[in-house]
């Protein structure tokens, strides 16, 4: 009996903390915002948290994360006096315009703006959704909106803030925008974070975004973004997820791209107790082209998921996935990768490749291609590997003097390279190498060079 | 330099080896011939220290050091080197890396400074000029693409980077044109001192021509059935493996 009640708790107590905290969720947000919580949240409430007998959830179980007890940040709380002063990037020679948020919420000491060429904005979603609704009302939740991920309409039912970027038209933006998405607090947190952005026609931007945990409490967090390629513009968004093992990070992004325009992503997942990503890219025009890449390393008992979804609605279109995964001890991941093409999609390429290297016994890797083709002239692929370290290539390695460590950590980042090679800031490729080396040696879960110092 | 006793081993159980005796001094080049089979290439992943045999029996020292006991990197840096029958391609590893990696394994192992990036790099060239390699092949990761070919005679050039005190070459000929053959044979040849040894294994007498032995060596069924002076080579070539199996049925 109490097991089933504790199941149906979940989703009730999320709906009596929708139903007390609607004063304050509502307090100082836009009506832009505020008039999709209802709706989003009965979308939820239809799902609940969803458990293996979902096909999309199949692998990954978010019931324990939500079983925790969590606050959350309603209205704007000043935590954090001064940021550039807490926390040093791990990435500190990179050049970028730099913004961070705290628990989903832009943090007010931000000032991005002198930098950035004329016309493009760089804030707070809230804080546009009130000053300039006409800037998003057009596209916020016009992808996100049509989703049935439960943890999307959870997200519309509770964001307040998170990032807004508008790119002009004809605008390059030379340097990347770097977004440093911080969670610190005492006690577990739950935090929602809701990003927008708009690219328009022959724009070009590059994106690094950056997750960190500041503080040893549990985290969940939620974190939705709608990025809209415009026609012929050029957009790059990286990813290097860094939280600790209590963490629980979802993540749902969703790019629409018009004609002639090209997407590269990266997401890195370093590190972090639960990571789901979910990424869809819907072609709304034709020639566009969408490079969609990511890499995991796992240990313990850390679980990593992508969940892509390509949707090739436009002919002449092209797609290229490379997802790839270093498992070790007894941490588990999954790939699971739709490709569909429209009936009228016709000369579309899509590729997909799934490589995944099991470093112990234990590690489990879950990994589902799946392809749904409705149009007749197409040119589609995918192939998924699951396997050990080429004992040949260390053998060969040792046999010409290099120590066993060393070879391993060899073979691993030559398997991670290709990956990182997609990565079109050098620098910053560089500085993922880097970490990624770290990371092999064990050093990024001694946390990072942040000033707590909390043991992970 | 290298003394091997009364080795004896298997692979998954099954013994290759029974029983190989030799002896090889600074300065000298043996040749070990054999049909397929025979455990040509077993004796030589043994020796390197590829670990999926099992040594049963015996024992092999490398300058006075018990060799089975040494890991396959110290081998390495002790003055061992395999040239490989099959050498491995691994993609996402540049040429350049591995290599100055290995070289500056190699010289931590002697107490020496490592070479710095300019100093490498010159070193590199020499030895590209000292074997006549084109420059295209360090560009890459190891031995992705290459051709049969060209992926031995990249063995050659890691061998003449690391100047080994003794090499074994793996049926270094199998899979080369003639003239890939001679480049191979003449940088092993321009690698060759007083105070180095090599053992060329080999199916074929014709990699013989090229690289001169003072001893030959037929192996058949894990033993060393004959020795004798390079003209051993020839008999054999005239003969066939035929005259070895007949006389040791």
């Amino acid at each position: 009996m109490s097991i089933i009640s504790e199941k149906i708790s979940q989703t009730d107590q999320l709906a009596s903390l929708f139903e007390q905290s609607r004063e304050k969720l509502n307090q100082g947000s836009s009506p832009i915002l505020n008039r999709m919580r209802e709706v989003s949240f009965k979308r939820f409430a239809q799902t609940g948290i969803p458990d293996f007998k979902n096909e999309d959830y199949k692998y990954t179980n978010l019931k324990p994360a939500f079983e925790k007890s969590y606050r959350q940040e309603l209205v704007r709380e000043s935590g954090l006096i001064n940021l550039n002063e807490v926390f040093k990037c791990n990435l500190p020679l990179l050049d970028t315009h730099l913004v961070f948020l705290v628990n989903g919420w832009f943090y007010s000491g931000n000032n991005p703006g002198v930098e950035l060429p004329k016309g493009v904005v760089l804030a707070s979603l809230e804080q546009i959704a009130n000053e300039k609704p006409e800037l998003l009302q057009n596209h916020l939740n016009r992808q996100a909106g049509l989703s049935n991920d439960p943890f999307v309409a959870l997200n519309t039912a509770f964001a307040k803030d998170g990032f807004f970027l508008f790119v002009p038209k004809g605008v390059v933006i030379e340097k990347p925008i770097q977004i440093i998405n911080l969670l610190s607090s005492d006690e577990n947190l739950m935090a929602t974070q809701r990003n927008l952005v708009i690219a328009e026609a022959a724009s070009q931007v590059k994106l690094l975004i950056c997750d960190h945990t500041l503080t040893s409490a549990s985290f969940l967090f939620n974190t939705v973004s709608e990025i809209f390629v415009g026609e012929d513009a050029l957009v790059d968004v990286y990813t290097i997820q860094n939280h600790h093992n209590q963490s629980t990070s979802i993540n749902s992004t969703f790019y629409k791209q018009e004609r002639n325009s090209n997407l590269v992503t990266g997401a890195v997942s370093l590190h972090g107790g639960l990571i789901r990503n979910n990424l869809k890219v819907t072609f709304n025009g034709e020639h566009a082209e969408a490079n969609v890449n990511g890499i995991s390393f796992t240990d313990k008992k850390q679980h990593v998921d992508n969940f892509t979804v390509i949707e090739h609605a436009s002919p002449n279109c092209l797609s290229n996935q490379i997802y790839k995964n270093i498992l070790d001890d007894e941490s588990t991941g999954a790939f699971a990768g739709r490709i569909h093409v429209a009936r009228d999609a016709q000369q579309t390429v899509a590729f997909q490749r799934n490589n995944n290297v099991l470093l112990s016994d234990k590690a489990k890797m879950q990994t589902k291609p799946q392809l749904i083709i409705d149009a007749d002239d197409v040119k589609c692929s995918h192939g998924a590997t699951v396997g050990q370290i080429d004992e040949d290539a260390l053998f060969f390695l040792r046999a010409r003097g290099i120590g066993e460590k060393d070879a391993r950590m060899m073979l691993m980042n030559a398997f991670a390279h290709e990956v990182i090679l997609k990565i079109s800031i050098e620098p910053l490729r560089e500085r993922i190498d880097e970490l990624i080396e770290k990371r092999l040696n064990g050093e990024i879960s001694r946390c990072h060079d942040c000033n707590y110092q909390c043991s992970c | 330099m290298l003394s091997i006793k009364n080795l004896h081993a298997s692979v998954e159980g099954k013994e290759i080896l029974n029983g190989i005796n030799l002896e090889i001094k600074a300065g000298e080049v043996h040749a070990i011939m054999g049909p397929n089979g025979s455990g040509k290439s077993t004796l030589a992943n043994i020796l390197a220290g590829k670990s999926d045999y099992e040594v049963l029996e015996g024992e092999v020292t490398f300058l006075g050091q018990n060799l089975l006991e040494l890991s396959p990197e110290i081998r390495s840096r002790s003055g061992l080197f395999l040239s490989f029958q099959y050498p491995v391609e691994i993609p996402g590893v540049p040429m350049v890396n591995f290599l100055k990696a290995s070289v500056n394994e190699h010289r931590k192992f002697k107490g020496l400074e490592p070479l710095t990036a300019g100093e490498f790099l010159k070193l590199m060239r020499a030895k590209k000029d000292m074997l006549h390699l084109d420059t295209e092949l360090t560009n890459r990761s190891v031995n992705e693409g290459f051709s049969g070919g060209e992926k031995k005679k990249n063995e050659i050039f890691q061998m003449a980077m690391l100047e080994p005190k003794l090499a074994i070459l793996d049926e270094t000929d199998s899979g080369l044109d003639i003239d890939a053959l001679r480049i191979v044979a003449e940088g092993v040849n321009a690698l060759k001192t007083p105070e180095n040894a090599t053992i060329v294994v080999t199916h074929y007498q014709r990699l013989l021509d090229y690289i001169v032995p003072d001893f030959v060596h037929v192996l058949y069924k894990g033993r060393i059935v004959k020795s004798g002076g390079k003209e051993l080579a020839f008999e054999l070539e005239e003969k066939g493996y035929d005259w070895i199996k007949n006389g040791n049925e």
